[in-house]
Order: C-alpha cells, then structure tokens, then sequence
C-alpha cells in the first residue's frame, strides 16, 4: 500500500502542473488560447461569479435544512462551463450528470426556478419532484441533470443521434467526470459515436476525484483525452482553470462536429473545492492542495487580474459586478424559501400522459 | 444589518455538531468562501465556509461547544461599514431559530407555532396539507371492426412487421434500431423488409452494445423522436436496465412533465425453447413494477399489430413484451387502413360461468387450451387475455370474477412477486365479498430454466395444472 500511495502522490503532483499534450490530427490545440475582448472577459466573470455564488448559497442553504438529499457544487470548475457555453451556438445542447447546477446557470436557465427546485418547491424548474439532480429545461436546450454516473453519455450521444437524423448542424455538448469515464457505457456510446460520426463533444470534467478515490487509484489510463483513440476518437487535454483555454479548445472541438467529423473528447483539467457532495469531509486530499488550487488556478481569480491589469475594471467596478450577481441569487433563494412545496395532487401527475 | 452564521447541516441526517474549531477570530475580515470553523458531524470534522462577507462581529458559540443545534446562530458577520454597536440589537436568543423544513415532513400536523426568531431571513413555506389520490383510469373503448371487413391470416411476426411498416410510412419521425435489425432482416425476422422500404437512415444495425443503445434511442427521443429499439431477446436488454429505469421511466416525473420519452423497447420476453437459463426467462413482472412504463404482451397476431401501432404512437415509454414461439402463430387480422387497439384493455376471449382463468401473451395457448379440456367435464372457464399489463386492466377480472366466483392465473415467470400475485392482491383488495375460492396461480416453477427436454417441461407452466387449477377452485 505504502508504494501506491507513493504514487499516487506523485502523480498528483504531476497532474497539478500546467497542461501540456496534444497530438497530430487533433482537432484542437491545446496550448491556444483565445484572446478574449473586455466585454468578454467581463460576461465571463460575470456568468463564473453568478454560478460561484449561486453555489456558494446552495452550500448555505443545505446547512440550514433548506436543500435535502445529496447537493454536489460546483465551485471551482466554473470556467469549463463557462467557456464551453461562450463556444457554442443557439440551438446546441448540453447534457450532464449529477454535479448540475453550473450548467443550468450558463444555459441561460433562471436562478430562481433552479434553487426553488433544490428547496423542492413548486415553482422549480421540475415543480419540486426532480431535486437537484433532475432539472431540464427543453427551451434553454438543457437536457439534465442525470443522477446516474455515466447514464448522459449515451443520453447525450442520442441527442447527437437525432440531430444527425435530422440533418440539423446542431451539436450536442456532453459532460462527464473522471469517475463516470469509467463507466462501461461511455465505451458503447464513444463506439457508436465515430461509427456514424455523430456531432458530439465528450466533455470530461477531471476534477482528479471520483468522489473520494483520486485519478491515480481508479484509473489504469489517466490520460482522459486518450480513452477514445480505440475509436479513432481525437482528444484533448485543456486548462479547465482558464476559461479563454475552455473557450479556444471548444470552438475547435464544436466546429470539427458541426462539419461532419464525428466526435471529439475534450479533457477539461479542472478542480472541485469542495467535497463530493455536502456530506463529503474531502479528507483524502492535502489541505494544500486545495489551497494550492485556488490561490494560484482560480478561474474568476484569473479573470479578475487580468481586467485589473489592462485596467479594463478597476476594484470598484469589479465589486459592482459581485454585487450584482449576489443580488440575483439572494432573490433566488428568496424565491425558493417561500415558494410554496407542491400541491399534494401534485404526487400522480407527470407519471404518465 | 449584521448577518448571522447558523450551525450548518452537513449531511442528510445531522441535527446537531460540536463547535471544534474556530479558525477566525473575532474582527478578522471574511470573504466567501474562506473556511471560517470546523465542525464535528456524528461521521466527520467538516470546513464550514463563509458565504457573506464582512468582519466577524461576534462569536456566539466558543470552540469546544457540543451538541449545537442545526440552525443555531454561531456568529455574526458586520457587512462593510457597520461596527460593534450594530451587534447588540441583532444578537438572537438562543437555540435553533427555525425548524428545518426536512422535520417538517414527517409530521402529521403542522410543527407547533414558535416564537419568531430574531431577524430570520429563510422562513420555510408552510407544507400544503391533504391527501393526494392516484387518478382513476378512463378506459378507452376497443374500436369496434367494421361488419364485412376482411380478415387476413398471418403470423404475429407479419403483423408486427405490418405495425411498423405502417407507423413508419406515416410518422417520419419513427424509425428502429437494434442489433440484426436492417441487413439480416431481424434475428427472428420481424423486420423483415423494412430496410428496403426505409433505407439505413431509419432501419439501424447497432453493435451489441444493449446499454449503450437502449441510452442512444431514449436520448434520441428526448429531442422528440419516436424510436422503437429491438432487443434481440430481453434477456439482453438486463444489459440496459439502468437505461430502461432510470431514464427512460422517471424523465417526465424527474422534469416536471417537461420531458418526454416516447419510445417502445420491443422483442421477444419469456421461455423460449431449450436455450437454457440465460435465454430463457420472463420478465412481464419485472416491468409491470415500474411507474412510468407501460406494459404490453399480446397473444394474437391482430392484438400485436393494432397494440404496437398504438406503443408507438403513445407519447410514453412502452416495453413491447413478445414471444419466440408465438412469432410463428397464426391468426386472422381485420383489414383495415388504420387498425389500433386501446393500451389497457383486457379482452374476453372466451365466456364462462364456473371459473375465470387470465393469462396473457404465451400463457394464452395453456389457457385455452384448458378451457377446453374443463367443457369437456362441464367446467365453462371464461378466458381472459390481459393484453396489457400496466396498467392493468382489473376492472374486466372484476366483472368476470362477480360471475364466476373463482380466478385462476397462468405466467410462465416465476411465482414470487409475479402478475399473478399482484392479481390475486388486487382481487382481494377490490372484489374480495365476490370470491368463493382463494385465487389461484399457474407459474413457472421456481428454479432457472434447465436444459433438459424433460426438465424444461416441467418447469414451464402446462395445461394440466392449469386444468387441475380450475378445478381445485371449482371444488369439482
């Protein structure tokens, strides 16, 4: 056991140091970086900071009995999402698993309809009943919110199916994490997927823990970006931390789809601060490594220099925004403390129509 | 205002936590996200995490205090701006200053009125009170045929190919995939002729790959496709069960009606002929569990078109439970442009007074045969095929029940928790005054299908025990 541990520390460390890796014929490149205007850099902080203290708030509402059941956040990742939904187009489609809520928030989804669905209240996205892990929105193109590990991947490779079907140029976003990357049947959809070269992105979010077990200890290849190139799949290994990275890499990977070329996977390196869910000590990771992350790899940390820097913002300014954003989720949650619970006929209907 | 900091809950479970740690002290700046104490929960020691921003104002549990309730105030937070002197008129009384709402839930009664608690932003709604009852189901009325119309004898495999064939032309949003199901023209050749007519594009060869393929075809009807994917046997679609339940089922619950999956999972269910305990089993009762799925297993050539024509066009996941040996059958399907059967409905298939035997798909051919044998000893069993088994058609064993008294039922799965044990449950719930003999059941017996001829004869159902079924309920 001593040598595993060994190991496992080491490349714990390896994994925390800048990314590099990229191959010939992939579709993206993995050191580019878009270089992103003032507006966008300020939509970027703005929608990074909205999921953070949305997150944020969740976390303190699950403290305070409001929240029930499991509550994964997704503090710390905000950048993938971000910078992938920056990349697409309308009409594309994104899908994901359990860790959910930061993905709603980029798809345009409202703040309140998603914390009134954590409080299970009738106003939620799901009128309380799917909780939250099973939020959708058809309009914004969400398609959940699935509480089994890896059960998007062939969800997601269906919708690309159906675009393909239709003959639409529509792709299909679909998130992963680096515990459902070994799930059996990411494999038969990765299969499928260049069999009919179907316009989809596999999006792995590597945050390094499948819950409590790190990359080292589960996975034989921890080279995400490599685990469709039995199916021809190309890969790509991007700073998740940096949401100009996210942004570049994704424009490649969606363009490459939306031309035919079948699927892409890209490995977003990226971090959760928190636990698991909220009953999660995260006790098998060094206190220093978290800090490690988010003093020197912060994603809104990023940005936030960056404007102070080319005095795009200044302190005030970027305090404004903050302020702005913590208005939004306080009337959120306001909204999802006083919502009424469902009607209790509420219990049969949407079983069946 | 000074913002409290209430002792958080950690887990599902927690109602109380010591104080362990304070890792700020009073006056220190906070900003969100910095872990301002720890927490000893009943399984861990947790970070708690500043959310508001300010100054720590004031400490109102020490370090060392054990068993805080969930909910306590433990500090104050000054916003920008505000000193001490703002802390006194806002510093809470002690104790939880709410209820969770998760307490709430269990109890019958509204919780007891509480005083207000200082300053408390998250006031829970009120749970609303009263009773939900399920919906009582409105049976739609089977279609009457035409008087004159022809009858055309065909096998149940030419009527289910027909089914799609026809559901095909007229929805361009229907298409099948599965494995064997274009080139090879079916592995048991119920698609026979529909990649020629269709093409690739909507007639797909998958790989063997049942997870993954039960999820592309859900996913594909999540954007609103009509999918209808064939499992080769559904012994193999155990393979995508996980798909089949948790996402095909409960998508319209989990969103709110939002979502829907109008998709049929179609292929032969139940014993075949010696291919032994992998490939050789029925799954009626397993799907028949299920809210959120619909239920099908017909026994004649006509119930099959005129039902798959209906799974496929119902805006709910269907499983579309066939049978191998039944494929081969034939009988006469009416000719009509347009033939579809109600989902739901069971059908008297022959009239009797002593005893009501309900069978459906394969268990059919035992049961009428024995309501055969029994007129032979003046014995008149009414048979009814159930068709459907969810929803299941009670109100039909009802009627017959009140008539005869006396129910016998026939499956070839297993007897624990089988459709007919949920049959004769449901006959005691709802007709039990009308019952003159305990309801009996016909199964499988209870062992994996073994394969030996002489074996797996006697682990299938027969119409020998069928027959001495009705009898033993008839007292004769």
């Amino acid at each position: 056991m001593a040598v595993a541990q060994t190991k496992q520390a080491a490349q714990t460390t390896e994994v925390l140091s800048p990314l590099t890796g990229n191959g010939a014929g992939r579709p993206t490149d993995t050191a580019k970086i878009a270089e992103f205007t003032k507006e966008q850099e300020l939509d970027a902080l703005q929608h990074m900071l909205l999921i953070r203290r949305f997150e944020e708030k969740a976390g303190q509402m699950y403290g305070m009995g409001l929240i029930g059941g499991f509550c994964h956040l997704y503090i710390g990742q905000e950048a993938v999402v971000v910078g992938m939904k920056l990349a697409m187009r309308d009409g594309d489609q994104m899908i994901t698993g359990y860790r959910d809520h930061g993905h709603m928030l980029a798809c345009g989804m409202d703040p309140k309809g998603v914390m009134a669905e954590l409080t299970g209240r009738r106003g939620g996205y799901s009128k309380g009943k799917g909780g939250s892990m099973h939020m959708f929105s058809l309009e914004k193109k969400f398609y959940g919110g699935h509480g089994i590990v890896g059960a998007q991947v062939p969800l997601g490779t269906g919708l690309a199916f159906a675009n393909k079907y239709r003959g639409s140029d529509t792709v299909c976003l679909t998130f992963l994490g680096d515990g459902a990357a070994n799930q059996g049947q990411v494999y038969e959809s990765f299969n499928m997927a260049e069999l009919w070269k179907l316009p989809i992105v596999y999006v792995i979010e590597n945050n390094r823990y499948a819950m409590g077990t790190s990359v080292t200890r589960s996975s034989a290849q921890t080279d995400f970006s490599k685990r469709g190139s039995s199916f021809n799949i190309p890969g790509s290994q991007v700073d998740g931390m940096d949401v100009r990275a996210v942004k570049a890499a994704s424009e490649d990977a969606i363009a490459w789809c939306r031309s035919g070329k079948g699927p892409v996977i890209l490995e977003m390196m990226t971090y959760r601060y928190r636990g698991h869910s909220m009953s999660d000590p995260a006790k098998y990771r060094t206190k220093e490594e978290v800090d490690k992350m988010r003093t020197e790899h912060d994603p809104i940390e990023q940005v936030r220099k960056r404007l102070l820097e080319k005095k795009w913002a200044n302190e005030d300014e970027l305090k404004k925004i903050d302020a702005s954003v913590r208005a939004i989720v306080n009337e959120a949650s306001e909204f999802a403390t006083h919502d009424p619970e469902p009607e209790p006929s509420e219990l049969y209907t949407d079983v069946y129509r | 205002m000074p913002t409290e900091i209430l002792m958080p809950a950690l887990s599902p479970t927690m109602e109380k936590g010591n104080l362990a740690k304070w890792l700020k002290k009073e006056g220190d700046p906070v900003k969100s996200g910095d872990v301002i104490a720890e927490i000893e929960t009943d399984k861990a020691t947790m970070e708690v995490e500043a959310v508001d921003e300010g100054t720590l104002g004031k400490i109102l549990e020490p370090e060392g205090t054990n068993d805080v309730a969930v909910n306590t105030p433990i500090a104050m937070i000054l916003a920008d701006g505000e000193d001490a002197s703002a802390l006194k008129a806002a510093i809470p009384a002690a104790g939880p200053s709410e209820e969770p709402s998760r307490q709430q839930k269990g109890a019958e009664s509204p919780p007891a009125e509480r005083p207000e608690p200082a300053k408390k932003a998250a006031a829970p709604a009120p749970a609303p009170t009263g009773t939900a009852k399920p919906p009582a189901a409105a049976l739609a009325p089977e279609p009457e045929v035409p008087e004159g119309t022809e009858f055309v004898t065909m096998t149940m495999r030419e009527a289910l190919r027909d089914a799609m064939a026809e559901e095909m032309r007229r929805d361009p949003d229907v298409f099948i995939l599965g494995e064997e199901v274009a080139e090879y023209q079916g592995a048991y050749k119920v698609t026979q002729g529909l990649l020629q007519e269709f093409g690739a594009r909507r007639v797909i060869d998958t790989p063997i790959t049942e997870h993954g393929f039960a999820g592309v075809g859900i996913g594909a009807a999540l954007d609103g496709l009509k999918p209808i994917v064939e499992f080769m046997t559904f012994n193999f679609a155990m393979q995508a069960m996980d798909q089949l339940i948790n996402s095909a089922a409960k998508t319209r619950y989990m969103s709110g009606g939002q979502v829907q999956v109008s998709i049929v999972f179609r292929g032969p269910n139940g014993p075949a002929s010696r291919v032994a305990a992998q490939h050789s089993q029925d799954y009626s009762a397993w799907y028949s569990h299920i809210p959120g799925l619909k239920v099908i297993a017909p026994s004649t050539a006509a119930d099959a078109k005129g039902l798959l024509k209906a799974a496929i066009r119902d805006p709910n996941p269907v499983i579309f439970l066939e049978n191998e040996i039944l494929y081969g059958h034939s009988s006469p399907v009416p000719k009509l442009d347009d033939y579809v059967l109600p989902i739901g409905r069971a059908r008297v298939v022959r009239s009797g007074n002593d005893v009501t035997i309900v069978a459906w798909s394969m268990g059919m051919t035992y049961a009428l045969k024995a309501a055969d044998e029994l007129a032979q000893d003046n014995i008149e069993a009414e048979v009814i095929d159930l068709r459907t088994l969810k929803p299941m058609d009670t109100q039909t064993i009802v009627e017959s029940l009140k008539k005869t008294g006396r129910v016998v039922t026939v499956e070839e799965g297993w007897k624990q928790s089988g459709v007919g044990a949920e049959i004769a449950a449901s006959l005691m719930e709802e007709a039990f005054d009308y019952l003159d003999a305990p309801v009996m059941r016909v199964c499988g017996k209870d062992v994996p299908m073994p394969y030996a001829a002489n074996l797996e004869k006697l682990a299938l159902p027969s119409v020998a025990e069928v027959v001495e079924a009705a009898r033993a309920v008839c007292y004769r």
